[in-house]
C-alpha cells in the first residue's frame, strides 16, 4: 500500500499535494535512484563490506565516504603516487572497465599480489553496470597471519 | 569479566569527529560494562536490585570499573617516520583500550616522508595527513625532541611499558670503502638528499656543485631523485618545498651531465618506471643511451614479469628508436643531459693536484654471470676512469644500533626478529627499515609494520605481555626527562612549527618554507 500510496499523483505520504510538486519529487526520486551504484568489498580478513556510491564516484571515494574498514587504504589519496587502493575485479567486469593509463599501470606494476583483473580503486569510477559487483582487496604480506582485532563485539 | 567488557564494549573510531564520538563511545561502553556486572552478580536478588537500582551496588560496580581502564595497554613506539605511525594506527585501530605513545629523536616528525621523499613528489607526503589523524587520538601522544639511548634508555622505556616498538629506521649509509672516498666533493647521497630536504644534521654540507659532471654511483629511485633535483629547471623546484638554502646553492650549480653508473646491466636497474619515466621527460635535459646497452633486451624480457618488463622496454625504446618531432626539438635544445653507464665498479676516487678534491673515478669494467636478479658483476680486469667532480653514492642507506643491550646484526644491518618481535627480549618489537632493511617505498613499510602490530597484538591477547603488570607509561618517563633536562616537544607544538613554515612558504610561493635548525624550532615553541 505504502508503494502505491507513492505513486499517486500528489506523492506519498504527507506533503504533496501541491500541482506541480509531484513532477519535480518524483524526477528526483528516480534520477536518485539511478546513479546509485551498489558495490560489494570482499575484505582481506573475507568479511563482505556493501556500499553504495554515486555514478561518476571513484572506488577510493566509496571506501572514504562510508569509512570502511580496509586497512591503510588510499595512503596518497587517489594521487597515483601509491599503489594501497589496489582492487581485484570480476573478469565480466574487468573487460568493461575504461583503458589503463600508462600512469596507472605503473603504479599498479609494484602492487602487492598483482593479477590479471588487477587495477587501482582511484582510478575505477563508477557506472550503472557496476551495480552489485564484487570486487577483492588483496592480501598485503606473504604470509598473511589470522588477523587479531580487539576493538570490535566478538 | 573479560569476555563481559568485549561483549559491550563499543568500536572504538581514531576519527576526524576527535574527541566527542569517542568520549560517547567510552560513555556508552562504561554503562553497558556497569550494567555487566551488576547483572553478573548472578543471584536474583542481584538483578532485582539491579532492575530497582541499588546505589551500592552500582558504586561496587563502578570501582570496579575503573579498575578495568588500569588494563589498559601502554604501548611505546620509538620513532615518527611511517614504520612508527602505520604501528601506531594499526595498535590504535585493532585494540579499543591500548595508549600508544610516539617518541622522535628530532623536534619534528614524520621521518623520511618529511627527509627523504623528494619536494617535487608532494603527492608521496599526503600520507601525513593519515598520520595527523593518528596523533590526534586521544590514545596517541607524540613526543618529540628525545633521543632514546641517550635521553631515556630502552631498558627504562620497558620498564615504563608494556610493550616497546623500535621502528627508528636507517640514519646512516653504507660506505664504499674504496681510496679516496673522503675527498672533498664525494658524498653520500643520504646527506645530499638530507641537506635539500632540511635535514638538520646535513644542512652544513656545502656540496660542491662548481663541476660540469657528475657521477652517481647507484641506480636506484634515490639515485634518480638526485640526478633529477641537480638538473631540474630552477622555475620548477623553487615552487617545491626543497629548502632556501639547497636553492640558492642549485642556482649557482655549474653541472650540467649526471651520469647514473651501475656495476650490473640494464636488467638489474633499482628504479622504478614511474621515475624514469619522469626523468625521460625531464625539460631541459636529454638521455644519454648507448643503444649497444640495449640492443636484443626487448625479446630478452619478453617473458618476465610485467613491471620489469615494461621498465626495460622503456629503456630500450628511449636508447634505440628515432624520439618523435616534439622530443627530438626538446633534445636538441637541452642544455643539461643524464644517462647511465652500466657494468662500472668504482675503484677509487681519483684526486686533484692539490690532493683534496675529487676529480675523477676509476672503475672496473664487469661482466655478469648468471642472469636476472641474482646476477653478480665480476671484474674483466678492464678499467676505465670518468671525469668528474662531484661524486654521489647512492648504494643503500644503513641502521645503526640504538643501545648496546638490544640485539642488532651489524652484517645485514637490521635487529634480528621473527614477525616483528626482537629475539631473544619479549615485550621488544621492530618494524620498518630497521626490522627488513632500507628497501621499498612506503607501502612497503606499512604493511610490515601492520604486520608488526599483529604480533603485539597476538602477544596482548595470549598474555604473552602481562597487562596485569601495571605501566605507567609516559608518566614516568616524564619524570625521567625532567630530571636530565629535557623537554618533549608535543604535537600541538608541532603543528606551531608547521604553521611558521607554512606561512613563511606561502610568502615565496612554495608550500613550506622548512626550518632546519633545531634551535630555531625550540625557540618557536619556546621552549
Amino acid at each position: 500500500r505504502w508503494l502505491l500510496a507513492a505513486w499517486r499523483p500528489g506523492g506519498g505520504s504527507g506533503a504533496a499535494r501541491r500541482p506541480g510538486r509531484f513532477f519535480g519529487v518524483s524526477a528526483r526520486a528516480r534520477l536518485s535512484s539511478e546513479d546509485k551504484v551498489t558495490v560489494h568489498f570482499i575484505n582481506r580478513d573475507g568479511d563482505k563490506l556493501t556500499a553504495e556510491g554515486k555514478v561518476g564516484d571513484s572506488l577510493l571515494d566509496v571506501v572514504v565516504d562510508k569509512n570502511l574498514d580496509i586497512d591503510g587504504f588510499g595512503a596518497c589519496e587517489g594521487t597515483l603516487a601509491c599503489s594501497t587502493c589496489h582492487l581485484i575485479f570480476e573478469d565480466h567486469i574487468f573487460e568493461k572497465l575504461d583503458a589503463i593509463t600508462d600512469e596507472e599501470m605503473d603504479m599498479l606494476d609494484l602492487a602487492y599480489g598483482l593479477t590479471e583483473t588487477s587495477r587501482l580503486g582511484c582510478q575505477i569510477c563508477l557506472k550503472k553496470f557496476m551495480n552489485n559487483m564484487t570486487v577483492r582487496v588483496p592480501e598485503a604480506v606473504a604470509d598473511a597471519r589470522q588477523s587479531i582485532d580487539m576493538s570490535k563485539n566478538s | 569479566a573479560d569476555a563481559g567488557r568485549s561483549r559491550f564494549a563499543a568500536r572504538p573510531r581514531v576519527s576526524r569527529a576527535g574527541g566527542v564520538a569517542v568520549e560517547a563511545e567510552r560513555l556508552v561502553s562504561s554503562v553497558w560494562v556497569l550494567l555487566a556486572r551488576s547483572r553478573s552478580m548472578g543471584s536474583r536478588c542481584g538483578r532485582v536490585c539491579w532492575k530497582w537500582g541499588s546505589p551500592l551496588r552500582r558504586l561496587t560496580g563502578f570501582s570496579r570499573l575503573l579498575s578495568t581502564a588500569v588494563l589498559a595497554p601502554q604501548i611505546c613506539v620509538v620513532g615518527s617516520g611511517p614504520a612508527g605511525f602505520y604501528t601506531a594506527q594499526h595498535l590504535l585501530k585493532h585494540h579499543r583500550l591500548a595508549r600508544v605513545d610516539i617518541y622522535e629523536k628530532l623536534p619534528v616528525p614524520f621521518g623520511l616522508v618529511r627527509f627523504g621523499v623528494a619536494p617535487d613528489h608532494p603527492e608521496v607526503k599526503n600520507v601525513i595527513n593519515t598520520f595527523t589523524q593518528t596523533a590526534h587520538s586521544d590514545r596517541c601522544s607524540y613526543y618529540g625532541n628525545i633521543t632514546i639511548g641517550k635521553d631515556v634508555t630502552v631498558k627504562e622505556l620497558q620498564r615504563a611499558y608494556h610493550a616497546v616498538v623500535l621502528s627508528y629506521g636507517a640514519e646512516d649509509n653504507r660506505i664504499l670503502g674504496i681510496p679516496g672516498e673522503n675527498l672533498s666533493g664525494v658524498y653520500s647521497a643520504r646527506a645530499f638528499v638530507g641537506w635539500y630536504n632540511g635535514l638538520p644534521e646535513n644542512r652544513d654540507l656545502k656540496p660542491d656543485l662548481s663541476s660540469e659532471t657528475a657521477v652517481v654511483l647507484g641506480q636506484g629511485n634515490v639515485a634518480l631523485d638526485v640526478a633529477r633535483v641537480l638538473l631540474s629547471p630552477l622555475d620548477i623546484l623553487g615552487k617545491t618545498d626543497i629548502t632556501e638554502g639547497s636553492l640558492a646553492a642549485i642556482a649557482c650549480s655549474k653541472i650540467k651531465r649526471v651520469w647514473l653508473v651501475g656495476r650490473r646491466g640494464p636488467l638489474q636497474v633499482a628504479f622504478t618506471i614511474k621515475e624514469l619515466r619522469e626523468m625521460i621527460n625531464l625539460p631541459g635535459t636529454r638521455p644519454l643511451l648507448d643503444p649497444a646497452d640495449f640492443t636484443g633486451l626487448g625479446d630478452v624480457v619478453k617473458d618476465v614479469p610485467r613491471p620489469r618488463k615494461r621498465l626495460t622496454e622503456l629503456m630500450v625504446k628511449s636508447a634505440l628508436e628515432k624520439p618523435g618531432e616534439k622530443e627530438a626539438s626538446r633534445w636538441a635544445a637541452a642544455t643539461k643531459e643524464w644517462g647511465l653507464k652500466f657494468q662500472r665498479s668504482p675503484l677509487e676516487v681519483l684526486p686533484a693536484a692539490d690532493g683534496k678534491q675529487a676529480r675523477g673515478i676509476r672503475m672496473a669494467v664487469t661482466r655478469l654471470e648468471g642472469s636476472g636478479e641474482s646476477a653478480r658483476a665480476v671484474p674483466t680486469g678492464e678499467v676505465e676512469e670518468l671525469e668528474c667532480g662531484l661524486i654521489l653514492s647512492s648504494i643503500g642507506y644503513r641502521s645503526l644500533p640504538l643501545d648496546s643491550l638490544i640485539p642488532f646484526d651489524p652484517k645485514l644491518g637490521i635487529i634480528p626478529n621473527s614477525l616483528g618481535r626482537v629475539q631473544g627480549t619479549p615485550g621488544l618489537y621492530c618494524s620498518g627499515w630497521v626490522k627488513r632493511g632500507p628497501t621499498g617505498v612506503i607501502i612497503t613499510t606499512m604493511n610490515d609494520s601492520f604486520d608488526t602490530a599483529q604480533s603485539v597484538l597476538e602477544d596482548l591477547q595470549s598474555g604473552v605481555l602481562d597487562l596485569s603488570n601495571t605501566k605507567e607509561g609516559f608518566k614516568s618517563v616524564r619524570s625521567i626527562l625532567h630530571s636530565r633536562g629535557v623537554h618533549p616537544v608535543t604535537f600541538s607544538d608541532w603543528e606551531t612549527i608547521d604553521a611558521a613554515e607554512v606561512a613563511r612558504g606561502k610568502l615565496a610561493g612554495k608550500p613550506r618554507e622548512k626550518i632546519v635548525d633545531p634551535q630555531e624550532m625550540l625557540q618557536l615553541i619556546s621552549h
